[in-house]
């Protein structure tokens, strides 16, 4: 069952169709903002997976593509199911035309452009395994969002052979909203946020601070647990040259030297697993912040032309009580740009909490992992240091 | 020299009860009677006793450590004095009663050990803990006035006392029981022993090292394995301390945590209960690797003192190639002399002496000459055989009372590392359970978010 949101019909939006967002009660908002397929499918009517990376060499260059599968029983969609190939690049397309087309709202992060050749291998297991995380989950946030899951540009991707000859086409469906928008660059000062917006704008300031922080300590976390494998990786064989050289202590002497192998074992597929599950995340969520930022400056700027326009209008002094049509669209256009931020802040605050909930949870997971491998080493290793030796 | 060896090897007494280079022998009566509750439970006759007699009878503890300011000719020097005190026990559970108590410094302990060294150069004596603080990580001090250092050496102190209280042989030597018992004038009583005197010289033993030609070959490879044995344990120990560092380096940065969740909680509403008390789990963890560490350090100190018992085991292996040496030296002086002797006889020239060659030179020397010469040689010879038998004898008891030594020291090597081995298995066990704990704990935190 679909129930329109009221905020949402006002928007005129050109290339999205009307009331088609459901409420924002809490139970069916976290139902939808689950990014696992779970039992409640049948509030779902769209499902994305990014997987399957290939690498792709060709004369001028080598890059890497990957899966796009999408299931749906929406209108929008001629068939029930579709597979694409698509690269890095069309993914940055893709938000770059969703931050034009939608600039009212909040646009997941993509994961970084750029990386330092030679630092990084972009054709590496983990590197392509980690972007491909990255890619899936952006995908599957805009799917989760009621209003960027109809976007045009969005369907598209999802759903052309050829997206290189549709971005072509590119500037043909740029929004009224997106051009009004554009136009509204710079010009305008905001006297002071409304209190609400003000708050938002601390917040995401804190917060982006504090997961650099975090981030900053993981790192150092990673690199001195990277310190400690090496030395670990040369303690356990010394054992092992003792073995060598004694009777009745040579057993004992090798067990312990292969249980400290199995304890470097285990912790180094520890930091693996830090390294490319935790810190992306992390970062992606900075992004996030960062973007959210320039949003809400946006949206200070539609204010801002609201606000000098009206005060234009008092200042001619008009006796005609009734305001001009372009200034009832701007205050039009900034209600709109407020009720959507504020929509997308509340669903951005609730996928934020499962998110890191889920986040922390695995941090704390594989530690517990990387400790019950080390304790059953050595645990496994009592009997055996205490078993009566024939000396030889 | 092949000569020498087999024709001396009659009359093989069998090995006195007693240690070579023996202390006073009258004392160990008077051991008995100073001693409370000493009763010669079995043997044939009054020197025996009971094995581990001491520890039967008497606890030994290193209980307390002062810092001292000692009045040197030359300057004010701190110190650190320990409190040696002697329990005796009348029976297995009955109650000690102290029976003497005093101070010693570290440099005593080293007078009495390397008293035994020289006095009982066929066993394996235990070693003192370190002189100087080694093997350390950044955390420990370098400094032998540091109280932990202290504490440790205190501890080790007393292990080398009852190492020695428990060693069959050593127990009963009296320079070790006025040691525990006899204050004052203790030094002057052991430098009147002139075991300096008596103790080898460097220069001799390494001279021994490098020319002895027939060792036992078991000795050959016991001080080999004690080499090797020097050699891994110490990389072990550097490497530990390295492990040691980085271990303390992932836990401390850990704590931040705590504080960024701490400040990180007060900007969120539904989030910030469980960041907050997460961030108090990650405060618990970063503390806990103190004490976690401080457990360890005993293991180390296990493990050095078997670094320092190998460097005892060389020292008695060296002393078999001395007296190995000495004896081909002997037999070879022997053979030479013999040989003198048969060309003086006979008339034939063919080893080369000064005598024989001024004679060529300056005449022939009377027969009378001759014969006196003949007959000291003959005299020497007479003595030298002596000798070489008695020092082929002693050279056999050595060789057999420190194997018996040996085969002792090997048992408590391997009885001794195991259990350490076993207790830092148990070390590294408890680690492991604190860490499943407080992650654990902190995911349940995490799950409130």
């Amino acid at each position: 069952a679909q129930v329109v949101g009221e905020k949402d019909l006002i928007l005129p939006n050109g290339g999205t169709p009307a009331g088609t967002s459901s409420p924002a009660s809490s139970s069916s908002l976290l139902n939808r903002l689950q990014l696992d397929d779970d039992i409640d499918g049948e509030t779902r009517d769209l499902f994305v997976t990014v997987d399957d990376p290939k690498k792709h060499v060709c004369t001028m260059e080598t890059y890497i593509t990957y899966r796009i599968t999408t299931k749906s029983t929406r209108v929008e969609f001629d068939l029930p199911e579709y597979s694409v190939r698509r690269r890095y690049q069309d993914f940055d397309w893709l938000r770059n035309k969703l931050e034009e087309s939608q600039p009212t709202h909040l646009i997941p992060p993509l994961p970084e452009k750029f990386v330092v050749k030679g630092v990084v291998d972009r054709f590496s297991e983990e590197f392509v395994e980690t972007r491909r995380k990255a890619l899936d989950k952006f995908l599957k946030r805009i799917t989760d969002h009621p209003v960027l899951s109809f976007n045009e540009h969005f369907n598209v991707f999802l759903t052309a052979k050829d997206l290189n000859a549709y971005k072509k086409q590119g500037m043909a469906l740029l929004t009224r909203v997106g051009e009004s928008v554009k136009h509204v660059a710079g010009g305008y000062k905001l006297r002071s946020r409304p209190l609400e917006f003000a708050a938002i704008g601390e917040y995401l300031d804190t917060f982006a601070l504090k997961l650099g922080t975090i981030d900053r300590i993981a790192q150092r976390i990673i690199k001195e647990e990277i310190e400690y494998l090496v030395e670990l990786r040369e303690y356990g064989p010394v054992y092992s040259t003792w073995s060598a050289l004694e009777g009745e202590l040579a057993e004992p002497l090798e067990g312990v030297s292969a249980c400290i192998g199995n304890c470097s074992t285990a912790l180094e597929e520890l930091t693996d697993d830090m390294t490319e599950d935790f810190l992306p995340v992390l970062r992606e969520y900075i992004l996030y912040s960062d973007s959210m930022k320039s949003v809400l400056k946006k949206r200070d700027q539609v204010q801002a032309e609201y606000e000098a326009k009206l005060e234009a209008v008092a200042l001619r002094k008009e006796d005609r009580p009734k305001v001009p049509a372009d200034v009832e669209k701007c205050q039009d256009r900034m209600e709109c740009f407020n009720a959507d931020l504020k929509a997308d802040m509340e669903r951005w605050q609730n996928n934020k909490r499962q998110d890191f909930r889920q986040l922390l949870m695995g941090m704390a997971d594989k530690n517990i992992q990387y400790y019950e491998k080390c304790l059953m080493a050595w645990e496994s290793i009592i009997p055996l240091l205490q078993e009566k030796q024939e000396a030889k | 020299m092949e000569e020498a060896a087999p024709a001396l090897e009659r009359l093989l007494q069998p090995a006195p009860l007693e240690p070579l280079g023996h202390p006073d022998a009258g004392l160990e009566a008077a051991v008995g009677e100073e001693a409370e509750g000493a009763q010669d439970e079995e043997g044939p006759g009054d020197r025996t006793m009971t094995e581990n007699f001491w520890v039967k009878k008497i606890e030994i503890s290193v209980s307390e450590a002062e810092k001292r300011t000692g009045r040197n000719a030359m300057n004010m020097q701190e110190y650190t004095a320990y409190l040696v005190e002697t329990r005796s026990v009348e029976h297995n559970d009955g109650p000690s009663v102290l029976t003497d108590s005093l101070w010693r410094r570290y440099s005593e302990f080293e007078l009495l050990r390397n008293y035994l060294l020289v006095y009982y150069p066929h066993i394996v004596v235990p070693p003192l803990p370190e002189k100087r603080a080694e093997f350390i990580w950044h955390k420990l001090s370098a400094d032998n006035m540091d109280p932990d250092f202290v504490e440790r050496r205190r501890i080790g102190l007393e292990n080398f006392l009852l190492r020695v209280a428990s060693h069959p042989i050593l127990c009963r030597d009296r320079i070790f029981y006025l040691f525990l018992t006899q204050e004052g004038n203790w030094k002057e009583i052991v430098n009147e022993t002139g075991f300096q005197l008596k103790a080898d010289s460097r220069l001799k033993a390494l001279n021994a090292t490098f020319r002895v030609k027939n060792p036992d070959k078991r000795f050959t490879e016991l001080k080999h394995y004690s080499d090797e044995l020097q050699s891994v344990i110490s990389h072990l120990l550097r490497v530990r301390a390295r492990v040691a560092d980085r271990l303390y380096g992932v836990y401390k940065v850990h704590g931040n945590y705590g504080r960024v969740f701490s400040e990180w909680s007060a900007i969120e509403k539904e989030m910030g209960d469980g960041l907050q008390s997460a961030g108090h789990h990650m405060d618990v963890y970063a503390s806990s690797i103190d004490d976690i560490l401080e457990d360890e350090e005993h293991y180390a100190d296990q493990l050095k003192e078997y670094l320092f018992y190998a460097e005892a085991l060389r020292a008695v292996c060296r002393k078999h190639e001395l007296m190995q040496y000495d004896l081909e030296m002997a037999a070879q002086d022997l053979a030479s002399k013999k040989q003198q002797c048969e060309e003086l006889s006979t008339g034939t020239v063919r080893t080369f002496s000064l005598k024989g060659m001024t004679t060529k030179l300056f005449g022939q020397e009377t027969p009378e000459q001759r014969e006196a010469r003949i007959k000291v040689l003959e005299e020497q010879i007479s003595e030298g055989e002596q000798q070489l038998k008695s020092k082929n004898l002693e050279g056999r008891e050595f060789v057999k009372n420190a194997w018996a030594d040996i085969e002792r020291f090997k048992e408590q090597k391997n009885r001794d590392l195991k259990e350490a081995l076993i207790s830092y298995a148990v070390m590294q066990i408890s680690m492991c359970k604190k860490g499943i704990q407080v992650w654990t704990n902190a995911k349940e935190c995490f799950s409130k978010m």
